[in-house]
């Protein structure tokens, strides 16, 4: 429906040319019936100005200045019925044939000329400046900004608004440069200044202002993805706010917008790059990080360059070259190949191999450290120790070689120590076969039923006590995909285990003191009472290798017993997941459990004579080794301690891009449907052809991709960039799917003024507050917001700007206006991320046990910006309000008003507490009259002086809420503390929440 | 042609509506206030209206499977896909046809699962849900669901709203601007989540597009308290909160009348339904008084945020008047390019944590006698493929995104239960019988809830815009 009602609108807007008139005239007559929408026939919607231009399936319709090669023309004049339009319809009148003729020959005018010539898509065409139209009512103009504006409502027959009172523009203004409500004093100042360019002054006061930069990070910083944890699962926090006050101080200094793409995408490639430029790279480092086991580090690593490209893309191109990476974009001219030439120019990623423990690896991307002086001398120390360690960690030495020698002969010994209990029978409680095999172990076949015990005995007397039972799982290529589970990959899962000694009959159960498998941790399970025994994922290839589990018995079993019952229960709520074939034996040993020192995948190496194993083979087995070689005990624990006291000199680090040095070309591979997992062709860095072309002698590295995001003949990068300046302002943009340029999104509502502002931009050497002065100097901007009953009708979302703008403010600025209003707000600029008051139980994760401790002092009242964000647990009263978890870039919020909203201002602690700083200030400052406080209050918190029906609303509940203290002594202590004053504080801070509470405290208007 | 907004609510006069404020408007500007739209629709959006036709049921529980469950693995049960099992798909099928992953020509893929008739309706039905399978013959099975799209956010918007770019309003909206709510103090569209995070499509699946912010639906948080912040602050009893709350309005009233913004009153109408919401909320919630039988019905454990405790809330919501709860569930993408995606593995594991609750959910409304006037819907945004997707080779069975054919239930008010609509071919492809569009599935829903869905229109910029858009048949078959 938007979308009809846009459509409707860019066409009366673009009708400039009374002729393009009455051919659209024509054309609806006869036309549009069939030709209209994204359904048109053929392809093809005759019923606006660009879809014209644009043309059908078959290409552009309409060859300007050249009518008898234009198909539209051929095909109304076309003389074959079953060709000529309208189909099956009566022909057009020579009167408009020849004005359609005329027309064309004419030019086309009316139509965008580009796109009339080339067919291409609006966005894909750079900007030119366009004339400035001519309007009737020029003295209403305050800037070209104007014109635009003023042209289409003149043409809608609408007028603009008159301009707003100087209170609502100085809170207006003041909220949208520095996102905090003026004070009385600067009201004042301005209401009192009588320089004929007092406002141009207040906008000058407040683009120097240095919250300016924290207001306008924010919107950046939700493109940016910028968050305080890793998010997934796990979401353990990150260090990276240096990143989010680089922003900040970016934006203060008027970095200009090149500058300011070229250091975040790029800042570390810069020559003689300062140690800002590599904090601005953190833009590219708020991806999302996935620490859990088993998430393989080349596809993690992989899954961030997917997000870096489509990031990059939507913030700067605002495109959904996103969707190629598994297909050619189906409405956008990207190819698949292109998103992965993208990707190629963030594929050099210097990284480090990091190892978690247990089995897993990730990849670990650059972190700068910011020490201070002191504590750059003791990191060094301790690295310099940290770094012996390691090596000696890792190399082997001769020394090593015997002592692995001796290592190896007493695990061949622990081998020989296990005697395999020969299964006397063995029977399955579900009608799975089990039949013996030739080298002792049993195979399961048959029928799979959905849980299974297998119920094995042993009734070989054993020589010796035995101190532990070992189950080995073998794969068998007579099992689904090789075994060596019976499920339909190959896995099993053994839940239980029983061990029980029978003597005549009476079963006698044996404790189990430990089951130790040799296939690593389960960490999703291992915290559960009841995990599985063991559990074998075989489902990927390495992992489909014999593996064996270690019950070591609680105490020894001696031979009384005639018989051992070893009982394997399979109750895995995932049906048919017994074990397909395995073997039993049994050891006397003391360290039964060693028998796991050599991992499973490395056993075969560990039983080939040492001169039969290759070098690889022969040092993974050193490997091995050396991670339980007890001669290196001391230095394993040494090497822990000295990274604890690393760790905890509470160094400043960021995250940074970096890449590796090289002379190759970048590249990546495609992947086939966009899969990782289905490696396709390796292309090379490049950008999509779509666009502008390469810059002769830029690297193909990410600092010539910044060059070329902001290199003059981009037809994306400053459209894109103002258009999100202009939505914060007028909470739409002139394209009002800010984040989609392309074919499916919206067309801008005044394509003029777009293209005009994006060359301002640039001509303007980028510089982002020229635009924010041009905009917020502007008659449009300053015009009043009431709306009409004419205007609600012919324009409910004040798209032609008829009215000022008019809306509630984002999450963060709720409460920087609450607490701004009330006294309390910290005017703290930067530093690390703050934990105010949050309710209990939020942060309440399956794999973390972090604690939200509130900050003390002034941190508990920091702007919103600066409050910690837990991707997978944000913070409550912002998200209410609806600001993004920053999973993923994000372009526009939406704007919701519910129920909620008003329990969190009204009850939430934070605004309760505000509403009683409110209450004492007013007290404190405004004398003993209540008029005079309740207009203070109202005043702090909406910006106008209270009209006298507003006012004596105020008092009248200021005095009938303390009646009720009065009569409620208790209650009134609870409100307002003790004191001898509490019904009157009471009450000062039930009205106080009452004001913070006024739909105009939360609205810009 | 009915539109309720041009409806004026003949109950409220201006005396009544002030009356409540319990505080005299005095020297406010009265006759600015005069404005209509604060004495319309908006002033008492969530007033019940009666539909203009006779309903068969005023309330409804959609439970949406985000993600797309797969059909052909639980209700859709074909023994000749069972039979061609890693055959290559005949070639004509999928000639020309766009996959979301899958490439080439793929294999067919036989259900892991089986599948046994029950009820005196016969319905085939898979065994990952034994529970479904006790209600059958209340339900109507349509097995002829089709879609036109067939990525998941535009799919879920599109079978949300009826439209695939977000900005229209959802069915949710639709049906509580057209009844109102029988609760006033409760918002009257309620959205639960439980499963993986929220549905692709976000929060446009509840959104009320043009329609007035006051009937979009409001979502109880995932975990800890559903609704924060309910409670008035240490010492302030409900007087005192109402006689600010009373000052608050009547200061916007006065703002609104002056400015002329609607949103002005939309925020006054999201305050009083707030406070209302301070009783109604922790009563609505308090589960202990439920007896020990409905949890081990639903399988529900109190405090915790599942499927099963969402469906014991949808009823508790249903039976204090809210009129439509919707319960998106996320996870049933199995495509199964893991472990973690398959139909083998990850399927049985989110039947097991949905296939118990809903059918308990319908059982309960039954004994309650409440199901008569509850629609209860079940399904995801489109269907999977009969083939194997493989995707990279991979070794897990799962099924790509198919919006030819999918099936969903329907239970309650007015439809014939223990039928089952629409046949597919004999490998699930395409539809062969009673083909069912989304539009043509909110038409006949809309229809028991007693509206002509070529009807129920809102004016906006000039058009009368509906939830069907310009299509939708009512679905014959399954109305009583």
């Amino acid at each position: 429906m938007a979308r009809l009602a846009l459509l409707a609108l860019a066409w009366s807007c673009l009708a400039r040319a009374a002729d393009f008139t009455q051919v659209q005239l024509i054309l609806t007559a006869s036309c549009v019936a069939c030709h209209h929408g994204a359904k048109g026939s053929g392809g093809l919607a005759l019923d606006s100005a660009q879809a014209i231009a644009q043309g059908g399936q078959s290409g552009p319709v309409i060859k300007s200045g050249d009518a008898a090669n234009s198909p539209l023309y051929q095909r109304i004049v076309s003389a074959d019925k079953a060709v000529r339009m309208p189909l099956g319809g009566t022909a057009l009148s020579e009167d408009s044939v020849a004005l359609v003729r005329a027309w064309i020959e004419g030019g086309a005018p009316g139509l965008p000329s580009a796109s009339a010539r080339t067919g291409k898509h609006w966005a894909y065409i750079p900007p030119v400046r366009p004339a400035v139209p001519a309007v009737h009512n020029q003295a209403w103009v305050r800037n070209p900004i104007d014109a635009f504006i003023l042209a289409r409502l003149e043409k809608e027959g609408l007028q603009p608004s008159p301009e707003a009172s100087r209170e609502t523009l100085i809170r207006r203004v003041s909220l949208d440069l520095i996102g905090i409500p003026p004070t009385p004093k600067e009201t004042d100042d301005f209401l009192n200044d009588t320089h004929p360019d007092a406002y141009e002054r207040l906008v000058e006061r407040l683009l120097a202002s240095p919250h300016y930069g924290e207001r306008w990070a924010r919107p950046w910083l939700d493109l940016a993805r910028y968050a305080d944890t890793n998010g997934w699962e796990k979401d353990d926090r990150r260090s990276i706010w240096k990143y989010r006050d680089w922003v900040i101080d970016a934006l203060n200094r008027d970095l200009p917008f090149d500058e300011f793409t070229i250091e975040q995408l790029a800042g570390d490639l810069l020559p003689h790059a300062t140690t800002e430029q590599r904090i601005a790279t953190g833009f590219n480092r708020n991806t999302l990080f996935n620490e859990e086991g088993g998430v393989d580090k080349d596809e993690e690593f992989w899954v961030n360059l997917v997000d870096r490209v489509n990031t990059t893309t939507t913030a700067w191109l605002g495109s959904t070259i996103g969707c190629s990476q598994c297909h050619n974009h189906k409405f956008d001219p990207f190819t698949q190949k292109e998103y992965y030439q993208l990707m190629a120019f963030f594929s050099n990623s210097d990284y480090k191999e990091k190892d978690y423990g247990d089995t897993s690896h990730k990849y670990v991307e650059p972190l700068l450290s910011l020490p201070t002086p002191e504590q750059a001398v003791r990191r060094d120390e301790l690295q310099s120790k940290i770094d012996l360690l390691e090596t000696k960690l890792k190399t082997q030495t001769p020394r090593l070689d015997a002592e692995q020698r001796h290592w190896e002969a007493r695990m061949r010994a622990q081998e020989a120590s296990w005697k395999a209990l020969e299964i006397s029978s063995a029977r399955s409680l579900a009608g799975t076969k089990l039949e013996r095999q030739a080298d002792g172990s049993w195979l399961a076949s048959g029928e799979n039923p959905a849980t299974d015990t297998y119920v094995l005995e042993v009734r070989a007397a054993h020589p010796e006590k035995l101190s532990a039972i070992r189950i080995e799982a073998l794969p068998d290529s007579r099992l689904p995909r090789g075994g060596p589970g019976r499920d339909a990959y190959g896995n099993f899962s053994l839940t239980k285990v029983r061990v029980e000694a029978v003597s005549s009959g009476q079963a006698e159960p044996v404790a189990i003191a430990q089951a130790k498998s040799d296939n690593g941790r389960m960490k999703s399970k291992k915290e559960k009472p009841d995990a599985p025994v063991w559990e074998v994922d075989a489902s990927r290839e390495d992992k489909r290798v014999a593996r064996r589990l270690v019950l070591t018995l609680g105490k020894r079993l001696d031979h009384s017993a005639d018989t051992l019952r070893i009982t394997l229960v399979h109750g895995s709520e995932f049906s048919g997941q017994g074990m397909g074939r395995f073997r039993l034996s049994a050891t006397s040993g003391r360290t039964p459990v060693d028998s796991l020192q050599v991992p499973a995948e490395l056993r075969p190496v560990f039983e080939m004579k040492p001169e039969a194993r290759s070098a690889k083979q022969a040092s993974d087995l050193s490997k091995a080794f050396r991670k339980v070689a007890p001669s290196l005990n001391a230095s394993r624990a040494d090497l822990e301690r000295l990274q604890d006291e690393l760790d905890s000199l509470g160094i400043v680090t960021t995250l940074v891009m970096g890449d590796r040095a090289t002379n190759e070309q970048l590249s990546a591979k495609m992947r086939i449907r966009g899969s990782f997992l289905s490696p396709g062709e390796t292309v090379y860095a490049g950008t999509p052809a779509a666009l502008n072309a390469w810059p002769e002698g830029l690297p193909k590295n990410r600092l010539g991709l910044a060059k070329w995001m902001v290199s003059r003949d981009n037809p994306l990068t400053s459209r894109v960039a103002v258009n999100r300046f202009w939505e914060q302002y007028f909470g739409h943009g002139i394209v009002e799917t800010s984040e989609d340029f392309g074919k499916q999104g919206d067309r801008p509502t005044h394509p003029e003024l777009l293209d005009w502002l994006a060359v301002e931009f640039m001509d303007r050497g980028w510089s982002q507050k020229a635009i924010h002065r041009l905009i917020v100097t502007s008659a449009t901007y300053r015009q009043d917001s009431r709306v009409t009953p004419e205007l609600e009708q012919r324009d409910p979302y004040n798209r032609l700007l008829a009215r000022g703008p008019r809306f509630t403010v984002e999450a963060e600025m709720v409460r920087d206006i609450v607490l701004s209003a009330s006294g309390l707000l910290s005017l703290k600029i930067g530093g690390p991320s703050v934990f105010p008051y949050q309710p209990g139980g939020v942060w309440d994760m399956p794999y973390n046990d972090d604690k939200w401790t509130m900050s003390k002092g002034e941190d508990r009242y920091r702007r919103g910006l600066y409050t910690f964000m837990r991707r997978t647990a944000p913070f409550p009263s912002m998200s209410v309000f609806d600001a993004p978890s920053r999973e993923t870039c994000t372009v526009r919020r939406l704007r919701t008003d519910t129920p909620l909203q008003a329990l969190t201002t009204l009850n939430d602690p934070v605004f309760v507490e505000a509403a009683g700083a409110l209450a004492k200030r007013v007290i404190d400052e405004a004398g003993p009259a209540p008029e005079n406080r309740a207009a203070l209050a109202f005043r702090l918190c909406t910006g106008r002086k209270p009209k006298p029906n507003e006012l004596t609303a105020i008092v009248q509940n200021y005095e009938s809420q303390r009646e009720g203290f009065e009569r409620h002594p208790e209650r009134a202590a609870k409100v307002a503390g003790a004191g001898a004053k509490d019904a009157d504080m009471a009450a000062w801070i039930m009205v106080s929440n009452a004001i913070l509470n006024l739909d105009e405290t939360v609205t810009k208007e | 042609m009915e539109n309720p907004q041009s409806e004026r609510l003949l109950d409220i006069t201006r005396r009544h509506f002030f009356g409540r404020a319990g505080f005299g408007i005095g020297s406010l500007a009265l006759s600015s206030l005069l404005d209509q739209r604060l004495f319309g629709e908006q002033s008492r959006p969530l007033a019940p209206k009666k539909p203009p036709l006779g309903a068969k049921a005023k309330s409804v529980i959609y439970l949406f499977m985000a993600g797309a469950p797969s059909q052909l693995d639980l209700f859709d049960y074909k023994p000749k896909l069972n039979q061609y099992d890693g055959q290559p798909v005949p070639a004509e099928l999928v000639k020309g046809e766009r996959f979301a992953f899958i490439q080439g020509t793929p294999l067919l893929l036989g259900s892991p699962h089986r599948f046994s008739q029950h009820g005196q309706s016969g319905a085939e039905i898979s065994h990952l849900l034994p529970h479904f399978s006790e209600i059958v013959d209340e339900t109507a099975i349509v097995k002829s669901m089709w879609t036109t799209q067939f990525n998941h956010a535009p799919a879920q918007i599109y079978m949300s709203t009826g439209h695939q770019i977000v900005g229209r309003p959802s069915f949710g909206s639709w049906a509580t601007y057209g009844l109102g709510s029988e609760n006033q103090d409760l918002p009257g569209f309620v959205v639960l989540l439980s499963g993986q995070s929220q549905p692709d499509g976000g929060k446009s699946c509840w959104g009320s597009g043009f329609l007035p912010t006051s009937y979009q639906g409001v979502e109880f948080r995932r975990s800890g308290d559903p609704v924060l912040f309910l409670s008035n602050p240490e010492g302030v009893d409900p007087a005192a909160r109402r006689s600010s709350l009373d000052l608050i309005r009547n200061l916007n009233e006065a703002h609104a009348a002056e400015i002329g913004d609607p949103e002005i009153t939309t925020r006054i109408n999201s305050y009083e339904m707030a406070y209302r919401m301070q009783t109604s909320v922790p009563d609505l919630m308090d589960v202990s008084k439920e007896p020990e039988y409905i949890h081990s019905l639903y399988g529900t454990t109190p405090g915790q945020n599942t499927f099963a405790n969402n469906c014991l809330m949808a009823r508790r919501l249903v039976e204090r008047g809210v009129r439509f709860v919707q319960l998106f569930h996320r996870g049933w993408d199995t495509h199964g390019s893991s472990g973690g995606d398959d139909i083998v593995n990850r399927l049985s594991e989110l039947c097991r944590a949905t296939d118990q609750a809903a059918a308990a959910l319908v059982k309960d409304l039954k004994q309650r006698g409440l199901l008569d006037s509850t629609l209860v819907v079940w399904g995801g945004e489109f269907g999977r493929t009969p083939m194997n997707e493989a995707r990279s080779g991979s070794k897990f069975l799962g099924r790509d995104h198919h919006p030819r054919a999918f099936t969903m239930w329907v239970a309650g008010g007015g439809i014939r239960p223990g039928v089952t609509v629409g046949r597919t071919d004999d490998i699930g492809y395409n539809i062969v019988e009673d083909a069912v569009s989304v539009h043509d599935l909110h038409a006949t829903l809309l229809n028991r809830l007693g509206f002509d869905h070529t009807r129920l229109t809102y004016r906006f910029q000039g058009r009368d815009f509906r939830l069907t858009d310009v299509e939708g048949e009512l679905m014959k078959k399954v109305l009583v």
